[in-house]
């Protein structure tokens, strides 16, 4: 007899199918952020679902910092021409050299906080009212309050305390003028839900998620990408290890694990066994208590 | 781990500062492991700052920098954990009185509510309100904990005085599956681990009743309902003719071949395909993501919807609901909304508020008729064009409203339909 149940996964993939339906009938011109990590690449794997057999109808969206993994561009570009979606890129360096931001000085500046606002200016440049994100409620205690659908004010701006209700499955994406929202299709799934249905989906991911030996620094607990962007400080020495990472960011900030975790199967299984959470190697967000809260009232992802 | 056949279950747990509520949430993450090491450390770090002995397991829940500065929950907050049996969704709800709008909103979805006691209090105005609430959610299992039962020797005693006092006041209200456990969210007992302080109570810990709950039946599987989200027309040479109406079932199972009718035109139809994603299924259920094609070229359009020809929902342009106002700004009489039901929109007016509830006595108020924030009545609405709507009883789905006001674009009450 055929059960009338989901399992978990099938659950959440419902859900986040939904959601992605729900902004493509509510909103004009929404996007997809895409960064070329898991999970804006699981992101994009729902919504070829939610359409199908019609393309994907939104464009992928790229904040570029010009700090990137190389392996993340080719990827990005692979699959935009798969899928036969349009790409929209938001140039950090343009940025920089329109002196609409200046880089950060010293040994830890990133270009992490500067993409607030080439991202604020490519969502009001291409008109975009609703910018889907794969940001996910388990990773971080500010996002642990994000609403499926989350309203910013015309400065781009989260207003945490005074968000919508929102309740059973309405999602009220109503704006006026000037203002935007972002959608959170994957609030719900943790890292291991991730992992595995992308297992379980088969879906491709960037190289670097699989352990590789490489050359890094030891940096702040985690071990950095030699890259050129990469100024080595006095006593630290660049060795090769074999690393994988559990995230994607900036090149300069996005710390690798030591693993020999080189298959799907094995990622999944260190996961689980797994005592920090994947956002512990981002040095983005060991700034302060409140690191991610102060960005995202800004407008970060 | 392997990919298999664990559910979800989502559950609320509501209470104030002072019954326990974030201890026995950091407990539950805690024991079952599911706390990090770096989570772990800044906690740790907090605690010290504070001048705490050893970790306190509330820190775990608090999430924006004013909860922490204040030490209260202000919004709803959403946690995640997994056993070997279940995957679990938290949702952590403030539990004042000015907070019964995130309650509320917690509660929306929830298979499950934890009400927290504390032992030396028994049964408080909180507790009743929770338990209003959690019935008029029509939330499908409660789960009564009776905490700080170290601070009463574990009395048996003063368990079953509580649960008697629960079994009193709730008796005037809707529920099906009540549970109670004795427990000490400070020292763990009962809550993952079993209790040796307690042998007089012989039945679950409180994951265990967590893991098992019988959820599958949470949905309706009866009454078939599928709101049309949007159509999907690939524009290729390969599907020239294809319309797909995507949506995610409310409630029921559909099958090919099935004789279907489309609200609100009545136009009849028979299901040709169901497509859950790439894959064509032979039959699919609620809460499944799919689309569908039929076999008659029907005009159907988002906010439609596809029902099974010999079980129909109503279709009213007036009707009463249960609202909850969640608004600072109160409700204007005669005031046109916005209200979105399923896939639908209209308009709405509120022609009457038939009466307020008082939440903690369950009184209701005939004389009254403002709605401000946290306010809960039943009143009248009449809407621009017949909705197609079921019992909030029957279907969560399908029973359900919210007003927008037009004004501020923003979600200002929530309706169960009577």
């Amino acid at each position: 007899m055929s059960k009338y149940y989901l399992n978990y996964l099938d659950e959440l993939e419902s859900e986040a199918i939904y959601i992605l339906r729900e902004v493509w009938a509510q909103f004009e011109n929404p996007v997809i952020l895409f960064s070329g990590g898991k999970d804006s690449i699981l992101v994009t794997h729902l919504a070829k679902k939610a359409f199908y057999p019609s393309k994907i109808p939104f464009a992928l969206m790229h904040v570029d910092t010009g700090h990137n993994f190389p392996e993340t561009i080719k990827f990005r570009d692979d699959l935009i021409e798969k899928l036969g979606v349009k790409l929209i890129v938001g140039s950090v360096q343009e940025s920089i050299d329109q002196g609409r931001v200046a880089e950060e000085k010293g040994k830890n500046a990133t270009r992490n906080a500067l993409q607030i606002t080439t991202l604020l200016d490519a969502i009001e440049g291409n008109k975009v009212d609703c910018a889907i994100g794969g940001g996910r409620r388990d990773e971080e205690k500010a996002r642990a309050k994000e609403r499926f659908f989350s309203h910013r004010d015309d400065f781009g701006q989260w207003d945490p305390k005074n968000q919508r209700p929102e309740l059973w499955n309405l999602l009220n994406g109503k704006y006026f003028e000037g203002e935007h929202f972002r959608a959170f299709p994957i609030s719900n799934w943790t890292e291991m839900d991730v992992w595995n249905y992308i297992k379980r989906e088969n879906i491709s991911i960037p190289s670097l998620y699989f352990a590789h030996e490489r050359e890094v620094v030891y940096r702040s607990h985690s071990w950095i990408p030699v890259s050129e962007y990469l100024k080595l400080e006095e006593g630290e020495k660049v060795e090769t290890k074999k690393i994988r990472f559990r995230t994607l960011g900036d090149i300069t900030i996005t710390g690798g694990i030591e693993s020999e975790a080189d298959t799907l199967d094995k990622i999944a299984e260190e996961v689980a066994a797994m005592r920090k959470t994947e956002r512990g190697d981002r040095s983005d967000d060991k700034r302060s208590e409140t690191a991610m809260e102060d960005r995202k009232k800004q407008g970060y992802f | 781990m392997e990919i298999n056949n664990n559910q979800l279950l989502r559950f609320t747990t509501a209470g104030s500062v002072d019954d326990g509520k974030s201890t026995l949430i950091g407990r539950l993450l805690f024991d079952s492991k599911s706390i990090f090491e770096d989570q772990l450390d800044s906690v740790s770090k907090t605690s010290e700052k504070k001048g705490h002995d050893g970790v306190d397991l509330a820190l775990f829940t608090d999430g924006l920098k004013d909860e922490r500065e204040q030490g209260i929950t202000i919004d709803v907050a959403y946690r995640y954990f997994t056993t070997p049996k279940r995957k679990f969704i938290i949702a952590d709800t403030p539990g004042h009185i000015e907070y019964t709008r995130n309650m509320v909103t917690g509660a929306s979805t929830a298979n499950a509510a934890v009400i927290l006691i504390d032992a030396r209090h028994g049964v408080i105005e909180q507790t009743k309100r929770h338990s209003f609430i959690a019935s008029l959610l029509n939330i499908p299992h409660l789960i009564v904990c009776i905490n700080k039962m170290d601070l009463v020797d574990f009395s048996e005693a003063v368990y079953n005085d509580i649960v008697n006092q629960f079994e009193e006041f709730s008796s005037k209200l809707l529920m099906k599956d009540v549970r109670f456990i004795p427990i000490s969210a400070l020292l763990g007992d009962n809550v993952v681990n079993r209790s040796k302080n307690m042998d007089w109570y012989q039945e679950g810990t409180l994951l265990s009743t967590l893991e098992t709950l019988h959820i599958s039946s949470d949905i309706n599987k009866i009454d078939a309902r599928f709101p049309v989200q949007t159509v999907l027309r690939p524009q290729s040479e390969a599907y020239r003719d294809y319309r797909g109406y995507a949506g995610r079932i409310a409630s029921g199972i559909y099958r090919v071949g099935d004789e279907v009718a489309v609200l609100p035109s009545g136009f009849n139809s028979t299901i040709k395909s169901i497509n859950a994603g790439e894959q064509e299924v032979e039959e699919a259920y609620a809460p499944m993501s799919v689309s569908m094609t039929l076999e008659d070229d029907i005009d159907i359009s988002r906010g439609n919807m596809i029902v099974k020809k010999n079980n129909q929902p109503e279709m009213e342009q007036e009707f009463d609901v249960m609202l909850c106002w969640l608004n600072s700004d109160t409700a204007k009489p005669r005031a046109k909304y916005t209200i979105m039901h399923t896939s639908n929109e209209e308009r709405a007016i509120i022609k009457e508020v038939v009466y307020k509830m008082d939440i903690n006595s369950f009184e209701r108020d005939n004389e009254d008729n403002d709605l401000g924030m946290n306010d809960i009545a039943r009143v009248k609405l009449r809407t621009t064009r017949r909705l197609a709507i079921d019992s909030y009883r029957d279907s969560r789905n399908t029973g359900s409203i919210i007003l927008i006001d037009e004004n501020t674009n923003e979600t200002v009450a929530a309706g169960m339909i009577v």
